[in-house]
C-alpha cells in the first residue's frame, strides 16, 4: 500500500474545444494541503470536479492509493468530502435533518454527533429551523458542519468559505492545519488570501499550461 | 466555529450500510415530500380533474362511460405521473444535494431504485386508492374496477421507474420540461396498451392473464435495468454541473 492518498497523472482536459490543462501532474498524501490557484476561467472547478470523481470527461490517470478511482469508486468515496459551490443544503429541511440526513448516507447516525457539529459551526440554536430561514452564510455553515463530522482523509472544497464572515474563516483554516497535521489531506480553491503555512499551491495558468 | 474536529481520520472501507443508505433516502424523499404538500396535491387534483371532466365533456351515457373509462383513468394517470417527473430531481439538482447524493459511497443504483419506490408511494400510490371511487363516478362494474387498480398497480411503477431515467437525463437542462414529455411519451404507450387491454377484456369476460403477465415482465425489467440507467443519467446530469 503506498502512502499517496490521490494521484493525477497527466490530466488532459477541453472545454469548448480548448484545452483547460494538459499534462497537469498532482500527488497528494496525507499532511497535503494544496490550493488550487489560478483566475477565473482557468479551470479550478473543472480540476476539482476531476480529482472528486464528478467529471469523468478528462485524459489521464486518476488513482486513489494506487487504483484507478473508476475501479474503486466506493472506497473513494467512503474516504471523500466534496464540498462544490452549490452547498447541497435542502431548504425544506432544518439544519439538523439536512446534516443528519448526510451523516446517515455514510455512518451510522448519532444525533449527539451531529448536535455537536452544528454548535460547533456556529449554528446552535438554529438546528431545528428550516434551512430555507437561515441566512447564506448560516446555510454555508450548515454544509460546513460536515466538516467535524467527516473521518474521511481526504477532502476537497471548491470555494467552501465563501458568505461565511472573517472570524469564521479564520476558524476554519485552523481546522484545516490541524486536520492537515492529524494525517489527513486538503485540495482547496479559494480567494481568500489563505493564512496557512506549508501550502502548497498548484497554479492554473490563462494560457492553459500547468506549471 | 470550532478549530478542532472531535472526529479522527481514518479510511472507510466503503459500500457498508447501503440498507441504512437506502432507508435515509425513502426517509429523506417523505420528509421533504411532507414539507412541500403542494407538490404532491398538484397532480392528484390534475388527475381527478381530468377523469370528472371527461363525461362533461363528452358524454355523460353510463354505457359510453363504461366503455372508456378505463382509458380515460388509465391516460389521466400517465399524464399526471407525466407531469410531475419534471420535479423528480430538480430541486436536488439546484441545491447541490444531488451532487452529494452521487458521491456517497453506496451503490448509486441502489439509492435510485429506493428513492422511486418512495416517490411512487407519495405521488402515485394516493392517485390508485382514488380510482374505486373515480370508477363508481364512471359507473365502471366492480370488477372491472378491481382490474384497473390491478394494471395500474402494476404499470405505474414501469411509468415512474422509466421516466426518473428521462427526468436524470434532462435534470441538468433548463426548460427540460417539454423535451422530458416528448422523450418519455414513446415509452409509455406499450404500457398503456397493456394496461387498458387487460381491463378491456375483463369487461369482455376474456382471460386478463396474458395482459398482466406482460406488464409484470415489462415491470420486472425496469426494476432490474431502470436504476442502472437513473444511475448512469444522474453521472451524467451531476457532472456538468
Amino acid at each position: 500500500m503506498t502512502s499517496t492518498l490521490l494521484e493525477a497523472r497527466q490530466i488532459h482536459c477541453e472545454r469548448d474545444d480548448r484545452p483547460l490543462f494538459s499534462g497537469l501532474e498532482l500527488t497528494v498524501g496525507p499532511g497535503d494541503l494544496w490550493r488550487i490557484a489560478g483566475p477565473n476561467g482557468a479551470g479550478k472547478t473543472t480540476l476539482l470536479r476531476i480529482l472528486a470523481g464528478l467529471n469523468p470527461a478528462f485524459q489521464g490517470e486518476l488513482l486513489w492509493r494506487g487504483e484507478p478511482v473508476h475501479r474503486v469508486r466506493a472506497q473513494y468515496q467512503a474516504n471523500l468530502l466534496f464540498l462544490g459551490h452549490s452547498a447541497g443544503v435542502s431548504p425544506s429541511l432544518t439544519a439538523f435533518e439536512n446534516l443528519a440526513g448526510w451523516q446517515a448516507m455514510r455512518a451510522p447516525t448519532d444525533p449527539e454527533q451531529v448536535m455537536a457539529a452544528l454548535v460547533d459551526a456556529g449554528l446552535a440554536g438554529y438546528e431545528d429551523l428550516p434551512a430555507a430561514q437561515l441566512s447564506a452564510g448560516q446555510q454555508r455553515r450548515v454544509a460546513l458542519a460536515r466538516l467535524y463530522l467527516s473521518s474521511a482523509p481526504l477532502w476537497i472544497l471548491d470555494e467552501a468559505f465563501t458568505a461565511v464572515d472573517r472570524e469564521a474563516v479564520g476558524q476554519l483554516e485552523a481546522l484545516l492545519s490541524n486536520r492537515v497535521r492529524a494525517g489527513g489531506a486538503v485540495i482547496l480553491t479559494t480567494h481568500h488570501p489563505l493564512g496557512l503555512r506549508d501550502v502548497r499551491t498548484l497554479m492554473l495558468e490563462e494560457d492553459h499550461d500547468a506549471v | 466555529m470550532r478549530s478542532e474536529s472531535r472526529v479522527s481520520v481514518h479510511f472507510a472501507a466503503g459500500e457498508e450500510g447501503w440498507l441504512r443508505a437506502a432507508f435515509e433516502t425513502v426517509r429523506r424523499e417523505w420528509l421533504v415530500a411532507f414539507r412541500n404538500r403542494q407538490d404532491l396535491i398538484n397532480p392528484l387534483v390534475f388527475f381527478v380533474l381530468i377523469v370528472s371532466l371527461f363525461p362533461l365533456g363528452v358524454s355523460p351515457e353510463p354505457e359510453f362511460l363504461r366503455q372508456a373509462g378505463p382509458g380515460i383513468i388509465w391516460v389521466a394517470a400517465l399524464l399526471a405521473i407525466l407531469l410531475s417527473l419534471n420535479l423528480l430531481f430538480r430541486n436536488d439538482y439546484a441545491d447541490g444535494h444531488l451532487e452529494q447524493w452521487v458521491l456517497s459511497p453506496q451503490p448509486l443504483a441502489l439509492l435510485a431504485l429506493a428513492r422511486v419506490a418512495a416517490v411512487w408511494v407519495t405521488t402515485v400510490l394516493p392517485l390508485i386508492l382514488l380510482v374505486p371511487v373515480l370508477g363508481v363516478m364512471l359507473h365502471l362494474p366492480a370488477a372491472t374496477g378491481m382490474v384497473l387498480v390491478l394494471t395500474l398497480l402494476a404499470g405505474t411503477p414501469i411509468l415512474v421507474l422509466v421516466g426518473a431515467i428521462g427526468a436524470a437525463l434532462t435534470v441538468s437542462l433548463r426548460g427540460s420540461g417539454v423535451l422530458l414529455v416528448l422523450i418519455m411519451t414513446p415509452f409509455y404507450v406499450p404500457v398503456l396498451i397493456f394496461g387498458t387491454g387487460a381491463v378491456t377484456a375483463a369487461a369482455e369476460g376474456a382471460p386478463i392473464t396474458g395482459h398482466l403477465a406482460l406488464l409484470g415482465a415489462m415491470l420486472s425489467l425496469a426494476v432490474v435495468l431502470a436504476p442502472l440507467a437513473i444511475a448512469g443519467a444522474l453521472r451524467i446530469s451531476v457532472s456538468n454541473g
